[in-house]
C-alpha cells in the first residue's frame, strides 16, 4: 500500500515564518490520540472503563480468540463525525479500515485495525490565540482506530504482565499540518484540540488516564529552508511536560546541527525527572506495518442524512459561539475566543452579559476577577461564590456609575468571601458610593488647586504628570468616592 | 434394535432421518450411537479428530427429551460432524493445527450454535488441511482418533488416494457413512473438491451468506462455510439453517433473512440454460474426467437444459490471484498465534522475539509457513503494489467475467477438479502440484460465488468426478434446484464406496 501523499513541503510554501530561535525556524506537527468516551469498545462489547481488575474488561474478541471478529461500534463513528463537524473537516463518505501488522505482546491480534489510506475525518483546522495573535493550525485528518492493551514490566520479577483491559477502546487520533512554529503554540494549541474534544463530549479529556495523548514532530531549519529532519516525541501527558519536552528538544536539535552533526529520524520520550527527551528507535529500526484493507469490515459507509442528524444534535460549538459573542455582544474577536474556553465559562459570561445589560464590562470581569480565582483553583464557574446574577448587578453599579472600578473590586471581594450577598447593602456598608454632587466635587477640586499651585504651574508648562497628580490628589480628598471621569472633565474646566 | 435395520441407519440422508425421528421410529440416541460406532470401527480412515461419545449422547438424549415433548427443532436428533475449524465450546478446536492442540473455546461458532438450534446432534470433529491450507488433506498436525502421529485422512473409494482437502475429513465422514452430513468450510475450493474427490454433494454458498464468527480464519474474504451430504436435497435442507445474518458477531454477514433452499427443489429444468466455459474443458483437464463430465452434462440436456458455449477467460489468472491474495490475508489472520494468549508456546526461550520464533517455528506446519512467508512478502513496502494490489484488481476482472457470463446463461457448469483424488504423497514436496489443481474451483471463490459439487459418476480406477455448478449471486436454491434434478434422475450420488 502506498503512502498517503507528503504534501507537507508544497503546503509550507508561503506561510509565514515563525519566531526564530538561536536563528533557526522551529516547525512542529502534532498526533494526538483521543480516547472516545463510548461505553463499550470500538469493536467489541466489551467496557471501556478505566482503572478495572487486569483482564476483566476484556472479551474473547478483545483477546483475539481464534473464529472472533470484528463488529464497529457506530458509537465511536458518531464521535468523529461530531469531531469532524467541530473543526470544519470533511467526513468521508467512505472511509476504510486497514491492519496495521506488528507483533507485541499487548496487540492480541498481531495487527491494529486503524484507518489508513482514506480516513473518516479529512482536512479542518483548529483555531486559537496566542497572546493577541490568531492562530491557525491545519488538520491533515483524523482516523479511528483500537487502542493495544498494556505491558506491565514492573510487577513481575523477570516476567511481563499483559492487562487487555484497554485493548479495543476507541480512539481517534488527529493529525496537523506542521503548521505550529513554537512550543507555545504548540501548547496553546494542544489545550485548544482538549477543549473542543472535551466541549463536544467525545472524550473525556483526562491526561493522567491516558486519555488525550499527544506526540509532537519536531525539526527546526534555518528560514527558508526545507524542513527538517523530525522527531517524534511520544506520549506527552501534561501540557507542562509538553512545553519542557519541545523547548529541551529544539535546544538539543539545534545544537548537534550547530557541531555539525545530522539530525537523525527517531522516536523519542521525554523524561520528566531529567527534562531530557532521549531516543526509543530510530528510523533504521522502524517496522514495514504491511498496511492492507481489513476484510474483516465492509468501508465504512456515512450517508450525508447521518452527518446532518449529528450536525443538529450537536452542541453550539465554540467557534461558533465566539461568532456569536462578536455579533450579538459586539464584543473583540479576543474576548470571544476566550470567554469560549470552556462551556462553564461562557455560560456564566452570557448570565453575567444579560444582567448587568454591559456584555463588554462583563466580558473583563468574566475574564479578569473571575478567572483569576477560578485559575488559582478556589472554585469553578459552576460553584463560584459570586453568581453571574450577582456580578450582573455589580456591573450594574458601575455602568451607573454608583461605584468607581477599584471599588467595585472591594464589593466583589466581599462577596467572594462571603461577607454580604446584597450588592448595594455591602456599597453601602463599606462606604463606597461614589461622589456623584458636582457642587461638594468642585469645592474638592478648588481646595486641590489651591494647595498645589506648583503642579497647577508645572500643568500649564506643558508637564502632563502633573494632572495626573492633581488627579490623585481630589481622588484622595474625595476618599476614592469621586468618579474619576468627572473629576478630570471638571479638572479640564477649571485649568483652562 | 435388530442390526438389519442399525445397518440401515447410515444410509438414510438426513431427509429420512429427521423424519423418522420426528415419528419417534428411532430414537436420537440410538442414531448417534450408531455414528458413533461407524466411526470407531472406521476409524483407520482419519475423518475424525476428535469424539466425546458421553458429550454426544447427552445432546442425543435432550434432543429425545425435546421429540418427546413436542418442542423438537426441524432437524430435532440428526447427528452431525464439524470440520475442525469452526469452534465449538464441547469438544477441542485444533484447526487440524499443533498451534491449537488441545485448545478449548469459550464459545460455538454462529454455524454450530445454528444447527445445534435447529435440533442437530453433534458426533465430533473432523480432519482437515492444518488452518484448512491443502488440497489433499496431507497437511495435518493432529492425530486422528484412535491414533497416536498425526496421519492423513483417507479416501474411502481407495485409501491408497487422498481425499481432497481442506475439509477432507469432512467429505470421508460423509461418503463413509460415519456422519449423515457435516460442516465444511471452503476458501479456493475446500468443499467442492473433497466432495467431489470422495463422490458426495457440496455447497459454498455467496459469500457473506454464512456468518463467519467461530471459523479459524484463514483468508477472511475467502472462508465461507456450507454444508457436506450426499444428496443436494440434504445440502438444502442444512444450508436453510446454516445461513443467516450475523450482524453482531461478523460485519461481512450479508442482511439478508434466512432462506428455504428447498423450496425450489422440484421445479423442472426445462429452459435451463447451462453456460459451459470453454477454459473449464482445456488440456489440462484429465480424459476420464472431461468423459464424465460430458456425460453429465448429457443428462442435464435429457432433463430439458441447454447448453450454452461461454467464455471465463481469466480462469488460469485465478491461481496466482487466489495464491497472493489468499496468503497476504493468511500471514496477517495467524499473528494472532504468538504463544502469548493461547494455544502453543515454546518451553524455552532467550526473549520475547526467540519465544515468538520458536513458538511459531514449532506450531505451524510447513505449508502455513510457506503462505505466511508469500503473504508477508506480497504485503511488504515496495511489493504490496505490484502483487496484492494488482491481485486485487484482477480479481474484480474475474469476478466481472463471470456477469458476462450469466447474461447468457442461468448456472454455469464444469469439473471440479482437473483429475480424481491422487494417490498419498503422489505430490510429494511440490505445493505448486495442488495449487494447480484447485483452477476451477478458485474463480467462483474469488467472485464469492455459490458453487456446488455434484457427483457426476467415476472416472479412472473407479473413483468418483464431481460437477461443478456455479451461480450468480443469492442464486443457491436454483443451484440445489439443478443438483437434485440430476440426482432424481441418476444413481451417482446413492454408491457407496465397498465395505461402507
Amino acid at each position: 500500500m502506498s503512502e498517503p501523499v507528503n504534501t507537507f513541503e508544497a503546503q509550507q510554501q508561503g506561510r509565514p515564518t515563525g519566531p526564530l530561535v538561536q536563528g533557526y525556524e522551529v516547525v512542529i506537527g502534532f498526533e494526538t490520540h483521543a480516547q472516545l468516551s463510548t461505553q463499550s469498545k470500538i469493536f467489541s462489547r466489551a467496557p471501556t472503563a478505566f482503572g478495572a481488575e487486569p483482564n476483566t474488561q476484556a472479551c474473547a474478541v478483545d483477546l483475539a480468540l481464534p473464529g472472533t471478529l470484528p463488529v464497529m461500534n457506530k458509537g465511536a463513528v458518531a464521535r468523529a463525525i461530531e469531531f469532524g463537524l467541530a473543526v470544519g473537516s470533511h467526513i468521508a463518505p467512505r472511509s476504510i479500515f486497514a491492519r496495521k501488522n506488528y507483533f507485541y505482546p499487548d496487540l492480541p491480534k498481531g495487527y491494529q485495525i486503524s484507518q489508513f489510506e482514506i480516513p473518516v475525518v479529512q482536512g479542518g483546522s483548529v483555531e486559537f490565540y496566542l497572546g493577541d495573535a490568531k492562530k491557525s493550525v491545519r488538520l491533515v485528518r483524523a482516523h479511528l482506530e483500537e487502542d493495544a492493551g498494556k505491558s506491565l514490566h514492573e510487577d513481575f520479577i523477570g516476567q511481563s504482565g499483559i492487562d487487555l483491559n484497554r485493548a479495543g477502546t476507541p480512539l481517534l487520533e488527529i493529525v496537523t499540518e506542521p503548521d505550529i512554529r513554537s512550543s507555545a503554540e504548540a501548547v496553546a494549541y494542544a489545550k485548544e484540540l482538549h477543549k473542543i474534544v472535551t466541549w463536544i463530549g467525545i472524550c473525556d479529556g483526562n491526561m493522567q488516564e491516558g486519555s488525550f495523548r499527544c506526540d509532537a514532530n519536531v525539526s527546526v531549519r534555518k528560514p527558508g529552508d526545507k524542513l527538517g529532519t523530525r522527531r517524534e516525541i511520544k506520549n506527552l501527558n501534561s501540557f507542562k511536560f509538553m512545553q519542557q519536552a519541545i523547548d529541551y528538544e529544539i535546544r538539543w536539535q539545534i545544537e548537534q546541527i550547530e557541531d555539525g552533526h545530522a539530525i537523525q529520524q527517531a522516536t523519542v520520550l521525554f523524561d520528566p525527572d531529567t527534562g531530557e527527551t532521549r531516543a526509543m528507535r530510530t528510523k533504521e529500526d522502524a517496522a514495514d506495518y504491511r498496511y492492507f484493507p481489513d476484510p474483516d469490515l465492509p468501508p465504512l459507509v456515512i450517508a450525508g442524512e447521518w452527518v446532518e442528524r449529528v450536525r443538529s444534535e450537536m452542541a453550539e460549538l465554540p467557534r461558533v459561539m465566539a461568532a456569536r459573542f462578536v455579533a450579538d455582544y459586539k464584543l473583540p474577536e479576543y474576548d470571544a475566543t476566550t470567554l469560549t474556553q470552556s462551556k462553564a465559562m461562557a455560560a456564566y459570561f452570557e448570565a453575567a452579559a444579560q444582567a448587568s445589560g454591559n456584555a463588554k464590562l462583563a466580558s473583563n470581569w468574566v475574564m479578569g476577577e473571575l478567572s483569576r480565582r477560578i485559575n488559582s483553583g478556589e472554585a469553578d464557574f459552576a460553584s463560584a461564590p459570586v453568581a453571574a446574577a450577582t456580578l450582573g448587578l455589580l456591573i450594574q453599579r458601575i455602568a451607573d456609575s454608583t461605584i468607581s472600578n477599584n471599588a467595585a473590586k472591594q464589593v466583589f471581594d466581599a462577596l467572594w468571601a462571603g461577607t454580604g450577598t446584597d450588592v448595594d447593602a455591602l456599597i453601602d456598608s463599606l462606604g463606597l458610593r461614589q461622589m456623584n454632587d458636582t457642587g461638594a466635587l468642585e469645592k474638592i477640586i478648588d481646595d486641590v488647586l489651591a494647595v498645589n499651585a506648583d503642579n497647577v504651574a508645572q500643568y500649564r508648562a506643558g508637564k502632563d504628570k502633573a494632572f495626573n497628580a492633581l488627579v490623585g490628589q481630589v481622588m484622595k480628598a474625595s476618599k476614592g468616592k469621586a468618579n474619576p471621569g468627572q473629576v478630570n472633565e471638571l479638572l479640564k474646566q477649571k485649568l483652562g | 434394535m435388530s442390526n438389519t435395520t442399525s445397518a440401515a441407519l447410515h444410509d438414510l440422508t438426513v431427509r429420512a432421518l429427521a423424519r423418522q425421528l420426528q415419528q419417534r421410529q428411532v430414537s436420537a440416541v440410538e442414531v448417534a450411537q450408531h455414528f458413533l460406532d461407524r466411526a470407531q470401527a472406521h476409524q483407520a480412515l482419519g475423518a475424525y479428530v476428535a469424539i466425546d461419545a458421553q458429550a454426544t449422547l447427552a445432546q442425543a438424549q435432550a434432543a429425545d427429551a425435546r421429540l418427546a415433548a413436542g418442542t423438537a427443532g426441524p432437524l430435532e436428533g440428526v447427528p452431525l460432524a464439524h470440520k475442525d475449524i469452526f469452534a465449538t465450546r464441547q469438544f477441542p478446536t485444533t484447526a487440524g493445527s499443533r498451534m491449537l492442540a488441545g485448545y478449548q473455546s469459550p464459545f460455538d461458532a454462529t454455524v454450530v450454535s445454528r444447527l445445534a438450534d435447529a435440533g442437530v446432534v453433534t458426533l465430533g470433529k473432523l480432519s482437515c488441511d492444518e488452518f484448512a491450507m491443502g488440497s489433499a488433506n496431507e497437511n495435518v498436525a493432529v492425530p486422528a482418533v484412535g491414533s497416536d502421529a498425526p496421519t492423513p485422512v483417507r479416501n474411502p473409494w481407495d485409501t491408497q488416494r487422498v481425499p481432497g482437502g481442506s475439509s477432507g475429513g469432512s467429505a470421508v465422514a460423509v461418503a463413509a457413512r460415519l456422519a449423515p452430513a457435516a460442516t465444511g468450510t471452503d476458501t479456493g475450493g475446500s468443499i467442492r473438491q473433497p466432495a467431489s474427490f470422495c463422490g458426495i454433494t457440496g455447497i459454498k454458498p455467496t459469500y457473506g451468506r454464512a456468518s463467519r464468527y467461530g471459523m479459524v480464519a484463514f483468508a477472511s474474504s475467502l472462508d465461507q462455510a456450507g454444508p457436506m451430504a450426499r444428496t443436494a436435497e440434504d445440502c438444502a435442507l442444512l444450508l436453510s439453517h446454516i445461513c443467516g445474518p450475523d450482524a453482531d458477531r461478523d460485519s461481512t454477514s450479508l442482511d439478508l433473512p434466512a432462506e428455504d433452499f428447498t423450496r425450489s427443489l422440484d421445479t423442472p429444468l426445462a429452459g435451463l440454460r447451462i453456460g459451459v466455459p470453454k477454459e473449464f474443458f482445456s488440456d489440462g483437464v484429465a480424459p476420464d474426467v472431461r468423459a464424465t463430465v460430458d456425460n453429465a452434462l448429457k443428462e442435464y440436456q435429457k432433463l430439458g437444459a441447454t447448453l450454452v458455449d461461454i467464455s471465463l477467460p481469466r480462469t488460469e489468472l485465478s491461481i496466482p490471484v487466489y495464491y497472493i491474495i489468499a496468503p497476504a490475508e493468511a500471514s496477517s489472520n495467524l499473528s494472532r498465534f504468538d504463544g502469548v494468549k493461547f494455544g502453543h508456546r515454546a518451553k524455552d526461550y532467550a526473549d520475547l522475539v526467540d519465544m515468538y520464533k520458536k513458538t511459531r517455528a514449532e506450531g505451524f506446519g510447513d505449508e502455513v509457513k510457506r503462505r505466511i512467508m508469500i503473504g508477508t512478502y506480497v504485503l511488504s513496502h515496495g511489493y504490496y503494489d505490484a502483487y496484492y494490489l494488482q491481485a486485487q484488481k484482477i480479481r474484480r476482472m474475474i469476478a466481472d467475467d463471470f456477469q458476462q457470463a450469466f447474461q447468457q446463461c442461468d448456472v454455469i457448469a464444469g469439473p471440479v477438479a482437473p483429475t480424481v483424488a491422487w494417490k498419498l504423497g503422489e505430490h510429494g514436496s511440490d505445493p505448486v502440484a495442488d495449487y494447480l489443481a484447485d483452477i476451477f474451483t478458485l474463480p467462483a471463490s474469488l467472485a464469492g460465488l455459490p458453487g456446488m459439487s455434484v457427483p457426476a459418476g467415476f472416472g479412472a480406477g473407479g473413483m468418483p468426478v464431481g460437477l461443478q455448478l456455479i451461480g450468480n449471486y443469492f442464486q443457491e436454491a436454483k443451484l440445489l434446484n439443478a443438483a437434485h434434478q440430476l440426482q432424481q434422475a441418476t444413481d451417482w450420488h446413492q454408491r457407496a464406496p465397498q465395505g461402507y
